[in-house]
Formats: C-alpha cells, structure tokens, sequence
C-alpha cells in the first residue's frame, strides 16, 4: 500500500463522501434517471484522487454536488469536517474559501466582460481587503500560474485557450483553498499545453498542499497526476486503489476494458493492443434495479451479474473492487 | 430632467448594480462611443433635444399660454420671420415646435424609466432563480399581453383627464412585461455558463452575480430594446397628444401639432411636416444610438477574431487561383490521389492579410491512411477546407494546386466542385451530432445524401440508406433509420456521420478530429470502423487529428504540422520511435503516456504562434532547443531526408542520434 493511502487512513480525510446518489427526473411519468448510485469516496489531505469514468458515467455530477451546484437525493459529504450535504448558501460562502473548482471549458469558465484583475479580485470580496492588497495579491497569483503580472488588465478574449485555464485555476487558487475539484481541466487543451497545465498542478499541490479531486477520462493523464484511481460506470464505483495498481493489476473487467481501449502511441504496441482486444458486446442496454451495470457489455457476466448488485471486496492488491469475479478469483 | 444626458442613462442600464463600476465604466464607454461618428450624430442631436426641452419654454414663457397669434398671418409657410410659417390661428410653428419639445421628452422618460425598472429585475429574477418565480412571472406577463393596451390608457385618462404621466406609467406598466420576457430569455443561457457556476462555487452574493456577471452580457439586447420602447413611448406620447387627451389646448406638443395639422391638411400641407420630422427624425435616432451603444459597451471585451473552431460553413469561390505555378514539384503527383502543391491560403480582413497556410505539399495515394498531427492554430482544418473549397469568409487560396484524381480542383466552377465534395471526398467533423439538422430522421438525411449523389428513385434512396446504417454496424438499421438525432449517443451520431460521409462512395474521406469528443471504447470502435471501410473500399483516408495514439493506431503516415507549414512528413513507425523534427519529437515527449509519475512532462515553453504572427526563419525556433542563428536568418526548406521522409530542420541529423525514447524495431517484436 502506498503512503497515499497510509495517510488517509491515519488521519480523517479532508472529503469523505458516503453513499451519494443523485437522482434526476426527466418526466413526470418515468422513473427518475440515477446519475449517480451509492458512491463512497475519500480525499485525503495533500492527496491527489482521479476519477474516471465515460460520458454519463456520473463523474462531473459527483463534483458539482460536491460543490452544491447539484442537490443529492440521499447520502452524507463531509467536508474538512462538517457535514456540508445540504448546506445552504450562506455555509457554502463560508466554505468556499476551503473549496474550489476549476472546470473542462475554459471559455465558458471566465465572464468575457471581466478583465483578469475583477474576475481574480472578486473572489476576495468577503475577505474584506484593500484595493492595493487585492492588486497585489491578484499579480502574486498571476505570476504564479505564469502569466506575468501585465495580465491583468486584459480581458478573457485576448488570452489562448492554455492561458485562460492558468486564470481559471489562479482564480480558485485566490482563495487559499485546500480541496480543488478539477473537472476535465485539460481535455480542451493541446497536448504541449496540456503538459504544462498538468506540470503546474503538481507544482502546486507541492508547493501550497492542495488535494485535488480529478476529474476525467483520459487515462494517460489521470495516471500521471492521482495518487489513487476510482473507476466509474453509469452512477457506480467499479473499482478503486492505488494508481499504479488499477492501472498494472486492473481486477474488475470494466477497468481492463477502459485500459485495452486506450490508445498508444506505438505503432507495433498499438497494433499488438488492438488485435489482443476483445470486442466488446455491442448490447449497451440499461439495467434496472440491483444488478452490475456493466453486465450487459461484459464478456464475463453471469446469471447473477443480472440480478444481484455486487459487494464491494477488497483485493489482495489492496483495490476495492465491485465485481462477484473477485471473490471467485480469490476462492479459487 | 434627465434626458440631458442620454448616455450615462445607457450606461446605467448596463450596470445599474454598479457601485463603484459606473463610474469606472462610463467614462470608456463614452470614449468608445464618441469614436463612432453615428454615435456621436445621435448624441449631438438628442443633447440638442434634451437642452431645446430644458431652455425653450423658459426662453419663450408666453407660448404655451398662447391662444392665437396674428390672425392675418395665418398658415404661412416659412419666411424670416416664422422659420417654420405660422399654424391655423397664426402662432410661429418653430416656437411651438421647441416648447412642445419639453413635454413630449418628459412623457418618454417617464415611460421608459418605469419599464426599465420593473421589467429589467423582473426578467433577471425569472431567469436567473427560475422554477416558482419564472412561472408567476411568465404568467404575469401573459397577463399583460391579454389586455387591450390603448383601452386602458383611455380608461385611466378618464379617471386622471389631462394627466400625462398616469397615461405613461400605465403605458409602461403594460410593456414592461415584453422587456421581461426578454430580459429573462436573454438570462438564460448566461445562467448556463460555467463562469457563473464558478461564481457561485466563490460564495460570492446572488445581487453580486446578476449585477456583475449577468447584466454586463446581456446589456446589448436590454439596450436594444430600450431604444425600441423610447422609440414606441414617443409615439405613444404622439398619438395621445394627437388626441388632445394629455396636454391642454393651448399648451404645444409634437402630437397636437400634428393634430392640428392634419385638421387644416388641405389648406396647408406644410404644417404637419416640422412635427412629423421631428418624430420621425428622433425615432431614427433613438434606434441608431441603440446599436452603436451596444457596439461600444461590447467591443471591449468581445474576441477581436473570431474563433475558427466555431466556423460557418461558407463557401468562397476563389477566382483567380490558376495561373498562378506551384512552387515545388514531387514526383509522385501523377500517381497519388490528393497532391496539393505549394498551397498557400491567407485570411483578408479589411486591407491586410494574415496568412494561416504556407508552402504546403502533400499527397495522398489510393486507399492509404495518412494523419495529419499538430495543435490548434497549425492550420490542420484549413488544409481540409481548402481541398473542399470550404474556406470560410474571407479565406483565399494565395497560390499553389490542389489535385484530386487527375483534375485540379482550381479549374472547377462551383457547380463541378460540389459534385466533387461530397461524392468523391467525403467529410467527417468532429461533433457529429452539430451536422445532423435535429428535425429530420436519420433514414431521411441519409437518404437525401444518397439522392443528392446518386440519381434514384426515393424508395431506392431510403433502402441505400439502411444499407449504408448496416455498414456502419447499426445492430438494427431498420430502427436506426427511424431515430432522430438527438435520440443518438455520441458514438452513433459519428457513425451516422460516416454513413453519410459514404453515400457518394468516396475515395477520399477526410475525417477532422473523428474520436476526439468520444469515449475511449467508442473511439475505439469508431477507428475499427473507419480502418474496415477503408481496406474494404480501398478508400483514402486524411484524418486530422491531434492525438498520437490515433495516429499510431490507424494511420500510414503521418505529416506534422506547426504555424501554417508541414515540418515533418514520414511513414508513422519511424516518425514516432524517431522524430526528425525538434516540434513533433517535442509534441510526443508532452504526451503523459510513458511519464513517470514522479518527473515532471517535458514542455514546449510558451505557445504556438497566431497567424500573422509567425517568427522569420523556422517558425519554431523560438520554442526550439536545438536553435541556432541560422534558424532565425531565413526560411527554412522541407528537406527531403531519405525516401519518403522530410523534414522541415537543420539539425535533424543531431536529432537522429539523441532522439529521447528511440526504441529499435526488433525489441518490438518485429
């Protein structure tokens, strides 16, 4: 096990969410759609976690609801604390100093008609600062995120789509926070600015002990910034661990899945990738009720796959893993 | 009276909330403003006004108690006198007209304060909060439509007789409901940014949010519409003075004037003219300071070029591209089936041109996959777009030859090059969902495809269609061809995308960021997809991309692209273990791939230069860390390497030893 996990264990983590799932009603008449269902997650102080997980997998709504912009239908969050699951507007500015939130878009993220300085200054309305110290702490931060102190007077438009997401994470960092939520922070950028952004955010958590809840589907990157994975699919926890081990050692198909269907940049590796991948059941049908919602896609699925929800077993590896082969595997 | 300022009313309306930020904003919102010679027309005309209303009926105190003048002179036209001739009863029209101006400004501002006031909170409240509140005031205003507008002014004037500002208030009251529905519509997609979800996440206060973050987006429209209704408050005013129902008879105002023109009509066509221009002429100006305030609260923020991801579709028929020689031969253009020679492409805005393409050759032979790699801004897209002849606005071919399949494309009318579009090159972009017209069904749009290549009867049409669906692996493409867009995952719409793209039966499909919006296992699927179409009907394959895992999955050959030029062109196993550019070997090493996660990602320093822009010399010599003086002093040539192997640098041949990551072919398994 890892000093990650170590860590968390020792000390209460900084988020600990339990048994969140969010409901939303399309129709009156229809069941409610589940985005997302009964998931545990942790985040421990210093602690990076990705999660990951395909389109309607639930992962941007486990973090909007971390950050109230979305109303849960049932579990607890916990925050550095205190129970923040219903927090009314007024907890919530008290607790935005602690959290933030740098989202994928960074166009629709900054208010075009602001130049730098209001958009950076006005996250320190409540903090009841001069004029000269709000300046002064606006270029400190812009400097910091590499932008250069002369940024400030411009407005969002003048800036590429890399330099806007500096401002984007300068902005939640004015703060001081100790949590970020990054929901797909890098994915509309190019790669050699990807590189740079994912540089800056390591920087940061060694510099200012930031966690970070990380939010994406590229694996590639997920892998090179968390310190633990959680795998997502349709609402549920699939897996969870250390992130060397769900990416070397990945124990639930789903996972492997994910994995085989990356792409390299190897031609041969490629190549060899692409032949060994099995293809996958075409039937992307929902389930209802308890069973595994990866059963219909999945080449190992049995009968009771389709009727039970599967407990979440702990692996020799130390994965958390909610899938019945596990315990299989394990007995055999 | 208030109206001695028009813009500063303007520009209250555009930050009413502000309490510091008026006074910081005004100041260079004039300044924009006076730079626009409409603007400053417009202005001059209504501070004119707005000093005529105040001055006027202190300079001349005896005109609005004036009974009658010189009987004698009665109904003349204009003379030395009368600037503007006497009326029925003999009275100097130009006196008239100027005292009657105070009283009909009045009746405006009255209106439109009072509209401005209920209707711009309201509509922020219902759609910023939305749920209980949007519907009360929805309903609300459905209210307010229902009624008979003039009916009730009448109604109010019976009760208050004479009282213009009961008849204004009432008028306002009744419009405001329109402005709401606007102002709330306007809110609503504002409400959806991500930047106000950040605000909200900063705790800053609700007020905060709508004075700050959403009136400053929406001030255009509540701009718009407020000249609009000053525009139908004065004629409002008009008409009821035109009654004689708000102002008392001996009293001037514009509408009464027009009144009692219009009554000695046949005597004196001349006396209803001064009035009516004066109306007339305010109207027009309240519109056109409308747009150029609006022009100037939103040119300091609004992006100086347009984003070329979120292009029209324009078609440009370049004219005058023959004649013009290709500045490098290849050898292999005889043979291939896409050459484009010497391409260069720029974008004309007003006298300058900004050049996005230079020197650009490439070809593509029969049923071969070729990638082309590099980040935004390098120019992918517009290769695509120029071999289409889709360049958007003002995009230009500059120079070069563009030939597909024996013919140049430069000799085509447009006629002949939507044949070629489509039937023989087909396109498929990277949101599939954007190129489906939502209210038709799949089958249909399919089937249009079929019918615009294809001379078929509809029955046969819609059959091609489902069989195209089966191509693309539609489990049932029967029911496939029943859907309709929205009702398709990501992952379908690109493959209904490609269906289409394949009614011509192409032999080229160019494919621009195919996967890239897709999930990994539908990315996966897809590229499978798009390979076993292309083996199966020997179809080329241009896929534009920025991801060296597609790349190296799918494609032939790859051509590197930086800041408008081709640096590196080489079959993809080479260039991948071996780059023999400084910027493709520094792309691949960006990639998080092969990164421990305890070093930091290798990073290209700073960004990839706009058009216009570009650096002399190498274009990336600035980034380069392998630059020297000789890639600053002049262009740098796509040198040919060794067989079918280019590169566009100097050093390639210190490349070729050091190259990070360089892995022999055998350790592969080769």
């Amino acid at each position: 096990m890892s000093e990650a996990t170590a860590a968390c264990e020792a000390s209460a983590p900084l988020l600990d969410v339990r048994g969140l799932s969010v409901e939303f009603s399309t129709d009156r008449h229809r069941q409610p759609l589940r985005a997302v269902d009964g998931v545990d997650l942790t985040v421990a102080r210093g602690e990076t976690v990705g999660l990951v997980g395909e389109s309607g997998s639930g992962k941007s709504t486990i973090g909007r609801t971390i950050l109230g912009l979305t109303a849960p239908s049932s579990g607890r969050i916990v925050f550095d604390g205190s129970d923040i699951t219903r927090a009314n507007y007024r907890e919530r500015r008290r607790i935005s100093t602690h959290l933030q939130v740098v989202f994928q878009d960074p166009y629709s993220s900054l208010n075009p008609t602001r130049t730098v300085r209001q958009t950076l200054g006005e996250m320190l309305r409540n903090h009841r600062l001069s004029g000269a110290e709000v300046d002064e702490r606006v270029n400190t931060m812009l400097e910091r995120v590499g932008l250069g102190a002369d940024a400030a007077g411009c407005y969002p438009a003048q800036f590429s789509g890399g330099q806007r997401q500096r401002i984007a994470i300068a902005r939640a960092l004015m703060v001081q926070p100790r949590l970020v939520i990054c929901d797909e922070p890098v994915s509309a950028l190019d790669l050699s600015v990807q590189a740079q952004i994912l540089n800056l955010f390591r920087e940061l958590q060694r510099d200012l002990g930031l966690s970070y809840l990380f939010i994406a589907h590229d694996l590639s990157v997920v892998r090179y910034l968390s310190h633990r994975i959680v795998v997502l699919y349709r609402g549920r926890v699939m897996e969870q661990g250390d992130a060397s081990t769900v990416y070397d050692y990945p124990s639930h198909p789903y996972t492997r899945t994910l994995l085989d269907a990356a792409l390299v940049p190897d031609a041969e590796e490629q190549r060899r990738r692409r032949d060994a991948r099995r293809p996958l059941e075409n039937a992307a049908g929902l389930t209802r009720g308890a069973a595994c919602p990866f059963s219909p896609r999945c080449s190992h699925a049995v009968d009771v796959c389709r009727t039970q929800r599967p407990a979440v077993e702990l692996t020799s590896r130390g994965s958390l893993v909610a899938c019945i082969l596990t315990k299989v595997n394990r007995h055999a | 009276m208030s109206m001695a300022s028009p813009v500063s009313d303007v520009a209250d309306v555009a930050d009413p909330g502000g309490e510091t930020s008026v006074s910081a904003q005004s100041p260079r919102l004039l300044r924009r403003l006076l730079r626009r010679p409409v603007a400053v027309g417009c202005v001059t005309f209504l501070a004119l006004l707005a000093g005529i209303a105040i001055v006027a009926p202190i300079m001349l105190p005896n005109v609005s108690s004036e009974q009658a003048g010189d009987l004698l002179t009665a109904r003349q036209l204009p003379t030395g006198g009368h600037w503007l001739g006497t009326d029925t009863l003999g009275r100097d029209v130009f006196a008239r007209l100027m005292v009657g101006t105070r009283i009909t400004l009045v009746g405006v501002v009255e209106a439109l304060a009072v509209v401005l006031a209920i209707g711009l909170p309201l509509g922020l409240a219902a759609g910023y909060f939305g749920g209980r509140l949007d519907r009360f005031v929805s309903w609300l205003a459905d209210l307010a439509f229902s009624m008979p507008a003039i009916v009730i002014v009448l109604v109010v004037l019976s009760v208050f007789p004479q009282n213009m500002t009961a008849a204004m208030i009432t008028f306002a009251l009744i419009a405001a409901p329109g402005l709401t529905r606007i102002v709330r519509s306007a809110t609503l997609p504002v409400r959806e940014e991500l930047y106000i979800a950040a605000a909200e996440v900063s705790g800053l206060s609700r007020p905060y949010i709508v004075a700050r973050h959403i009136l400053p987006r929406i001030s255009g429209v509540v701009i718009v519409q407020a000249s609009l209704l000053a525009g139908v408050a004065l004629l409002v005013q008009t008409g009821l003075g035109f009654l004689s129902l708000v102002v008392p008879a001996p009293a001037p105002s514009w509408g009464g004037m027009i009144a009692d023109g219009a009554k000695a009509i046949v005597l004196q066509p001349w006396l209803i003219w001064p009035p009516g221009l004066a109306v007339a002429l305010t109207i027009l100006v309240l519109g056109l300071l409308g747009d150029a305030v609006r022009d100037a609260t939103t040119e300091g923020w609004a992006p100086p070029v347009r984003s070329g991801r979120r292009r029209p579709l324009v078609t440009s028929v370049e004219s005058d591209r023959r004649g013009l020689s290709p500045e490098c031969g290849s050898g292999r253009s005889q043979t291939a089936l896409l050459s484009i020679e010497g391409l260069h492409v720029g974008f004309t805005s007003g006298a300058s041109t900004r050049r996005v393409l230079e020197d650009v050759t490439l070809s593509i032979n029969e049923g071969e996959a070729v990638g082309l790699v590099g980040e935004s801004g390098c120019g992918k897209t517009t290769v695509a777009m120029a071999v289409l002849g889709l360049l958007t606005g003002s995009g230009q071919i500059e120079g070069g030859r563009i030939q597909f399949d024996g013919r140049d494309l430069g000799d085509l009318v447009e006629r002949e090059l939507r044949e070629v579009r489509g039937r023989q090159i087909g396109l498929v972009s990277q949101e599939p969902i954007v190129g489906l017209t939502p209210v038709f069904r799949v089958g249909w749009l399919l089937a249009e495809a079929v019918r615009t290549h294809h001379d078929v009867s509809r029955r046969e049409a819609r059959a091609r269609a489902v069989e195209l669906l089966r191509q693309v692996h539609f489990a049932d493409p029967e029911a496939a061809a029943r859907r309709y867009p929205h009702e398709l995952s990501g992952g379908m719409a690109q493959r209904v995308a490609i269906a289409r793209a394949l009614a011509g039966e192409p032999k080229l499909l160019i494919a621009d960021e195919p996967t890239t919006a897709l999930d990994v296992t539908v990315q996966a699927e897809i590229l499978d997809l798009l390979r076993e179409l292309q083996v199966k009907r020997n179809m080329a394959l241009l896929l534009i991309t920025h991801d060296w895992g597609v790349v190296a999955d799918i494609c032939d050959r790859a051509i590197v692209m930086y800041a408008g030029q081709i640096v590196e062109q080489a079959e993809v196993r080479s260039i991948l273990q071996r780059p023999l550019h400084p910027y493709t070997e520094a792309l691949l090493s960006a990639s998080p791939n092969h990164a421990s996660a305890t070093e930091c990602l290798s990073v290209i320093p700073g960004d990839v230069p706009r058009p216009g822009l570009w650096p002399t010399g190498c274009h990336f010599h600035p980034r380069c860390g392998y630059a020297t003086s000789l890639c600053r002093a002049k262009a740098i040539p796509l040198e040919l390497v060794k067989f079918d192997r280019q590169t566009r640098c100097i050093h390639h041949d210190k490349m070729a030893g050091s190259a990070p990551g360089t892995v022999t072919i055998s350790k592969n398994g080769l």
